[in-house]
């Protein structure tokens, strides 16, 4: 259950040793932006050690360097025999940027003996071009498990300012979301930047949400329950869903074909989404 | 082989500050370690620091290592990114 990402500067000891216990269901573990350039190499070999020593709890994401830098076979090489859950590569415009890493990876996990493929990815895209071909990346590779929105590239690289309304990035939200779900897989909604602004933040969550998103990143620890409390289930989501699916059971065993819950009519997308908030409700309970 | 003087790390919180020297052959190790935790923990962080330094091939070296309260994960990281960097490595 991914409701939210939390960033982590990879070269900083101290919000790597308390990463696990920010309450974030994921943790993005970054060797990219917030990584000076002159620190590669140390943020490298630090997530590494975190990851086989501090023995996380929580999905591992892994950000790395993009294609073209100098910096991204070496994140591979450094952080992939340590099993991370999951590569973010970034600034990812094409398919053919995913299958680069997906190659690379592939060389890595046979050298290692992992099981090919093992090593998911969520590309992060934050260009025009990426999402213009959001849809050919979500479908690039098997490794591709969800796509991530970056707004802040984006914005720059639509040369127009990033708002809190967020009106900039509207085309690029639901251009993702349709893509990632007609590949069937997750999409992750780009961070609220303004770490003092709660009410902003839980209005931008529930517009992602409302938009198709899975949920959302986020590069504030204190933005966490916010963000947690929008992608969850309300109780009487979780009632209703139950109660779709009680009377789906008592048609079927009456021989119903259709059925009715509070006046409306129960169809397949409406069961759907019920298993859907069930399932979403038992992976928070279990906490996964 | 030591090529230059490097160092890794910084004096932030549960980061630990190396610095590598190149030394005469045969000198062997030379550790100077400051922690606040040197009492309770000094040992057991000069053998952490000891045991990746002969893992990554280094004999003969100055070593100092200004401690912040690193954990062991923290301190062979940046024992081993010093040492790449005075072998030239990186």
């Amino acid at each position: 259950m991914r409701r939210t990402m939390l960033f982590f500067p990879g070269n900083s000891p101290n919000m790597l040793l308390n990463a696990g216990y920010l309450g974030s269901d994921s943790l993005i573990l970054d060797l990219e932006d917030a990584v000076a350039i002159t620190e590669k190499d140390s943020a490298r070999i630090l997530v590494r050690n975190a990851i086989t020593g501090l023995e996380y709890e929580k999905e591992i994401i892994v950000r790395i360097n993009p294609v073209g830098t100098p910096f991204w076979e070496k994140d591979l090489e450094t952080i992939i025999p340590v099993k991370p859950h999951m590569i973010m590569p970034t600034k990812v415009g094409t398919a053919e940027d995913v299958r680069i890493v997906s190659a690379k990876i592939a060389e890595i996990e046979e050298a290692c003996g992992m099981e090919a493929g093992s090593t998911k990815l969520i590309p992060l895209i934050e260009t025009a071009l990426g999402i213009e071909n959001a849809y050919q990346i979500a479908t690039a590779d098997s490794r591709v498990c969800a796509l991530f929105l970056g707004g802040e590239d984006l914005t720059a690289d639509l040369r127009c300012k990033r708002t809190k309304e967020g009106k900039e990035i509207f085309y690029a939200r639901t251009r993702i979301v349709m893509a990632a779900r007609a590949a069937g897989i997750d999409v992750y909604d780009t961070p609220w930047t303004d770490v003092e602004d709660f009410d902003g933040l839980v209005k931008d969550a529930e517009f992602a949400k409302s938009l198709g998103f899975t949920g959302k990143s986020s590069i504030s620890p204190r933005h966490i329950p916010y963000i947690n409390k929008v992608f969850s289930p309300t109780e009487e989501e979780i009632q209703y869903a139950q109660d779709v699916i009680d009377c789906i059971e008592r048609a079927k065993a009456e021989g119903k074909g259709v059925v009715s819950l509070r006046g409306k009519m129960i169809d397949a997308p409406i069961v759907a989404r019920a298993v859907q908030t069930l399932e979403a409700a038992r992976q928070i309970k279990g906490g996964k | 082989m030591i090529i230059n003087k490097a160092y890794a790390g910084t004096l932030e919180s549960s980061d630990i500050f190396v610095e590598i020297e190149p030394a005469d052959e045969g000198a062997g190790i030379e550790l100077k370690l400051t922690s606040a935790v040197y009492k309770q923990f000094g040992p057991q962080i000069e053998e952490v620091i000891l045991e990746t330094l002969k893992a990554n091939g280094i004999e003969d070296a100055k070593v100092t290592a200004n401690d912040r309260g690193a954990v062991d994960c923290t301190i062979r990281a940046r024992v081993e990114v010093a040492a790449l960097r005075a072998k030239g490595e990186v």
